[in-house]
């Protein structure tokens, strides 16, 4: 799949990194001797050591400091764990006050953070073209053009960002959920500074979808075919079939639609999905256990989840679905914004139904530890992140310290699939081809659709240059090209353009 | 709502060695006792976003930041930035110049900002803050400073900063 036949006789470029995910990533093709894409590896470079950094800590700071592996969406993660420690002190049931706040929380976070993938980093590619002009193609470009647009993402992501911060306690770092429940309700007032933009926010996300469909409908040959693949489709839903991106039952589908597990206890996880590794890489394979590493791997994220349910049980985003599902099963990689402005529609529709629950400001907030203790203190936590599915895994000791702790983020579930649609758009795109930075973009457009996380919260200034290298069979570097934080492109002295 | 006239955004990652460098100058002007000042508001966040064109209305000056890689800035240096539309694509975090943008474009304009660039040497997760980050971080504590008495100067006074 990715690793070509005969590698010998094969010349090298690398795209270093990939603009607009986080962290480091870098994407080798091997031409052939007639530029034809032989291979294509999605690498990830940095090694990530978060079960590292949280082995040996006490359980109450773990969904505090899980946080901190993640500058994009650390709610997830603290719901992930908060939920998994809840199992693992033999908790059963959390207060509906605790529930209440917990999933408001959540859909806060999908919320913002659909908004933030679509109007910042997908929305400048989509609106403007992917061979348009570097510097247009992000969300300065967008306001300058779109300035509608660019303002209706920036308010929705504030809004998402306040349901946070008044939730969680704090902006960045907050606390709200703890293990049994919540530490705070509500009051009134938040309830209701909330509730008086519901109506304006749910009319931004409805005109989102139609934006994403309109897009779609536009060049739906491109829509169609660029990066596209056949995969299976993982994510929890209700027991009933119900999309639930915070709580629910495990459930794969084929790329036909045939169920390949449904009703998974995720406790049971670990026999249902391995990870391998492979030597190029930091970021694991998943696959089902079942079907085994060939055929096994799937898609996780708004493009399984709005498929692998039943229905969406909020009318307008069901009636969005239908829609999106008029002409069968969707494949097509770029079909991700659609369905992902499906799901903030759908997460903005659950927010105004949780505000209006009298729970929300008023009830117990935590179930009580129980005394005894379970003869094996471990649990798992699942919740549908914005990116996929998060699986947080923990064995506490006698002594109340994380003693095991195994993550697999939702990028990691999509890396498969994430090689394999660079692979597609690869063969499409670059065979026979000028290595320009137009086309390169193609191939950042495909990995973007997924909206991975490839490490992770260090921006720090001076980051982030585009490079691409050359490299013949050889070894030796033929070419290399550089695009600076400031928008200069250069090509390193005494390489010559292909 | 009024908002204080002048806004520190400190932006980093605590537990990512050296990504902590601005929350911790923001802890040190804490300490100094600017916390307490009416007239400053001091934000940290682990990222930049779009969304932080928003925090930065009403303000009369705004005050970033953040760690910076090694040849970004040398130890510890404070810059006035202007909005820049000229930017790559780039993470999904913005530079302050974009966020100055985004303000523009949906305020209609940004207020006047500084950069104050530390420089650090280890970004991994988990990681101490490096001894060079250390001394660093004592040399941004006096521009940071600096920056916060002129702001409260009267206008006419010496410039020390532009």
């Amino acid at each position: 799949m990715e690793t070509a036949a005969q590698p010998e006789g094969l010349r090298r470029v690398a795209i270093d990194p990939i603009s607009r995910v986080e962290g480091h990533g870098k994407v080798t093709l091997l031409l052939d001797a007639q530029h034809r894409v032989q291979q294509a590896r999605l690498h990830i470079v940095e090694f990530r050591g978060f079960e590292s950094f949280i082995v040996g800590r006490p359980y109450w700071e773990v969904p505090v400091m899980v946080q901190r592996l993640c500058g994009i969406c650390p709610v997830s993660h603290h719901l992930a764990a908060s939920k998994a420690i809840d199992v693992a002190l033999g908790i059963g049931a959390i207060p509906r006050t605790a529930e209440v706040v917990r999933r408001l929380m959540h859909y806060g976070q999908i919320m913002q953070s659909h908004a933030l993938h679509f109007f910042h980093l997908s929305s400048p590619d989509l609106l403007f073209g992917f061979d348009s002009e570097v510097t247009r193609r992000n969300i300065v470009g967008v306001a300058a053009a779109y300035p509608d647009i660019a303002r209706q993402g920036v308010l929705l992501r504030k809004f998402g960002q306040e349901v946070i911060r008044l939730t969680a306690g704090k902006r960045v770092h907050g606390t709200g959920s703890v293990p049994g429940g919540v530490n705070r309700h509500l009051t009134a007032e938040e309830r209701d500074l909330l509730a008086a933009q519901v109506p304006q926010m749910l009319d931004w996300c409805e005109q989102a979808v139609g934006l994403a469909a309109s897009l779609y409908a536009q060049n739906p040959s491109l829509y169609d075919q660029f990066g596209t693949l056949r995969s299976s489709w993982l994510s929890i839903v209700r027991p009933d079939g119900a999309l639930d991106l915070y709580d629910g039952v495990l459930r794969a589908r084929d790329a036909d639609g045939r169920t390949l597990l449904d009703g998974a206890d995720v406790q049971g996880y670990i026999g249902l999905i391995e990870e391998r590794t492979k030597p190029w890489t930091y970021l694991k394979f998943p696959y089902l256990r079942a079907l085994g590493p060939d055929t096994g791997w799937y898609r996780v994220g708004p493009l399984a989840r709005v498929q692998n349910c039943d229905f969406i049980p909020s009318p307008r985003a069901e009636a969005r679905r239908q829609q999106f599902l008029a002409k069968g099963p969707v494949h097509a990689t770029l079909a991700y914004h659609w369905a992902r402005m499906i799901e903030m529609l759908h997460a903005m529709e659950v927010i105004a139904g949780l505000l209006a629950e009298p729970a929300l400001v008023d009830g117990n907030l935590a179930a009580p530890t129980p005394a005894d203790r379970p003869a094996r203190r471990a649990g798992v936590g699942v919740i549908e992140a914005p990116r996929g599915t998060l699986i947080h895994s923990y064995t506490l000791g006698d002594d109340d310290l994380v003693t095991a702790c195994n993550l697999i983020v939702s990028t990691t579930h999509n890396n498969q699939a994430m090689n394999e649609s660079v692979r597609a758009v690869a063969r499409e795109y670059f065979d026979g081809r000028e290595v320009t930075e137009g086309l390169l973009n193609h191939i950042e457009v495909a990995i973007r659709a997924y909206d991975p996380c490839l490490s992770c919260a260090t921006h720090a200034l001076g980051s982030m240059p585009l490079e691409l290298n050359l490299v013949g069979a050889d070894g030796m570097l033929r070419d290399r090209v550089l695009r600076h934080g400031d928008g200069r492109f250069e090509r390193a002295a005494g390489m010559a353009g292909e | 709502m009024t908002v204080a006239p002048w806004l520190v955004l400190a932006v980093g990652n605590p537990s990512r060695g050296d990504d902590a460098l601005g929350p911790l100058l923001l802890d040190r002007l804490r300490g100094e006792g600017w916390g307490d000042a009416a007239d400053v508001e001091l934000l940290t966040d682990f990222q930049l976003q779009v969304e932080h064109a928003l925090d930065l209305r009403g303000r009369r000056g705004v005050l970033f930041v953040d760690a910076a890689r090694p040849g970004t800035a040398a130890q510890a240096a404070l810059t006035r930035i202007a909005a820049d539309d000229r930017l790559p694509p780039a993470s999904h975090a913005l530079r302050p110049q974009a966020v100055l943008h985004v303000a523009a474009r949906i305020d209609g304009a940004a207020p006047p900002a500084w950069v104050l660039a530390i420089e650090g040497r280890s970004f991994a997760l988990g990681s101490d803050l490096s001894a060079p980050a250390r001394r660093h971080l004592a040399q941004a504590l006096p521009l940071a400073l600096a920056w916060l008495r002129r702001r409260r100067a009267p206008v006419g006074t010496s410039t020390v900063f532009g």
